[in-house]
């Protein structure tokens, strides 16, 4: 039997009565063990205005490099709270904010490794189907030979590389801009 | 990890592309540099996993929950969750959520000029048996006016949100009615390039699920990305 995929369609502008339950704005609870990062930004439409109704989800592995899915066969331990999943709504700016612990390196192509990153879905009113891009870290040194960002023409990697805030050195700063000269990079994967 | 395979594309026309300007939102929000190709790696092919325990026993029943009945015309709504080599999904995560039997959603940004029910919320899930089989029950949603354009009026639909098995596997959709007129006018539904594929969202009458004297019967199949044949590495 071969059926085809089901049509995406958009989430609307009241997709929060559908998401709401399931808002995870801290991926990691307290006795996840992990360097704790909290990740702000906003997201902005093709007028540089602020996206104030959409949903972002986060995906990710734990400290060691796992994902919390029987895929993942790596010999590796996942504490029983992480589930390694966020939901998190804009707000009237457009900003978004999430804490969670930074994944370790996770098997890349091949025999790679991959650079410690996060998955990102972004769902809205005006998208037909899901965004998805990617969160790298700072100043981290598996950046340079990761398999994914060297598929980003270097012009635009940096959108997909959060930036330190200035205040607190483990809060992180990751826009999404839809449009323009300095679009985010979104995937096909 | 050579022993593990990717999840099959969309095939060809069964997926909206970002940019539909009949679709308003779109203009302004669709990327407008080319998405970049990359393999799926552990990442894309791993995602959340909600145990048993995610969803509460009576969340698939969106007439339940409070002090008396939603207005409107009672029905269940059920199918599978299916990949495309016709594989059941177990065990998934389905989120719903809809406008009233008036066509007004509970939200604050919602300003039709229709009434709220006090008996309905417009938000359940449940999860796929180990067969892949849902079954929500609840009330046929209205028909409501936007501002797409002149005299731009939505179709009834139920929102469908689905997780499969992993990153790969996330869908959200909208589920139709069969026969409504305002479909042939829907941005939404005509975004889908291939007819046939929008047809698809279309549900079926069902007598089998229908309960006398109670409740009509939809039943609407959905399917997921399928995995490929081959290992992942390339």
């Amino acid at each position: 039997m071969s059926l085809l995929t089901t049509s995406s369609q958009t989430v609307g502008p009241f997709v929060s009565i559908g998401f709401a339950w399931l808002t995870t704005t801290d991926i990691a609870p307290a006795d996840v063990a992990g360097e704790r990062v909290t990740v702000e930004g906003c997201i902005v439409d093709g007028d540089g205005k602020p996206v104030s109704d959409a949903m972002l989800e986060i995906w990710q592995a734990n400290t060691q490099g796992k994902y919390a899915h029987p895929d993942d066969r790596q010999d590796k331990p996942v504490a029983a709270g992480f589930r390694g999943f966020g939901r998190v709504p804009t707000d009237a700016r457009g900003a978004f904010r999430f804490t969670t612990i930074k994944p370790g390196n996770v098997p890349g192509p091949g025999a790679t490794t991959q650079a410690p990153h996060l998955l990102v879905s972004i769902f809205m009113r005006g998208l037909l189907k899901r965004l998805v891009s990617r969160i790298y870290f700072p100043d981290d040194p598996a950046n340079a030979t990761d398999a994914v960002l060297a598929l980003v023409p270097a012009d635009r990697r940096a959108t997909l590389i959060a930036k330190q805030a200035s205040a607190n050195a483990s809060t992180l700063t990751w826009n999404v801009i839809l449009q323009g000269a300095d679009e985010t990079v979104f995937f096909d994967c | 990890m050579t022993d593990l395979s990717g999840y099959q594309r969309p095939f060809f026309g069964t997926q909206p592309d970002y940019l539909y300007p009949p679709y308003r939102s779109t203009v302004k929000r669709a990327p407008t540099r080319p998405l970049v190709l990359i393999p799926q790696t552990l990442s894309e092919i791993t995602g959340p996993v909600f145990g048993a325990n995610a969803v509460g026993a009576n969340d698939f029943d969106l007439t339940s929950g409070h002090d008396g009945d939603p207005l409107g015309e009672r029905i269940v709504v059920s199918g599978r969750v299916l990949d495309e080599s016709g594989k059941a999904i177990p065990h998934a995560l389905i989120e719903l959520w809809q406008a009233n039997a008036a066509g007004r959603y509970q939200h604050p940004v919602d300003n039709h000029d229709a009434p709220l029910d006090p008996n309905f919320t417009g938000c359940g899930r449940t999860l796929t048996d180990a067969q892949g089989h849902y079954r929500f029950v609840t009330i046929k949603p209205g028909a409501y006016p936007w501002r797409n354009h002149f005299n731009a009026w939505r179709p009834a639909h139920l929102h469908f949100s689905l997780f499969g098995q992993g990153f790969m596997q996330r869908l959200v959709t909208q589920m139709y009615f069969p026969g409504d007129p305002l479909l042939a006018y829907d941005p939404m539904y005509t975004s889908v390039p291939d007819e046939m594929a929008r047809a698809r969202l279309v549900s079926c009458f069902d007598w089998e699920t229908t309960i006398p004297e109670r409740a009509l019967g939809y039943r609407f199949d959905i399917v997921l990305n399928g995995r490929d044949a081959t290992p992942m590495e390339r």
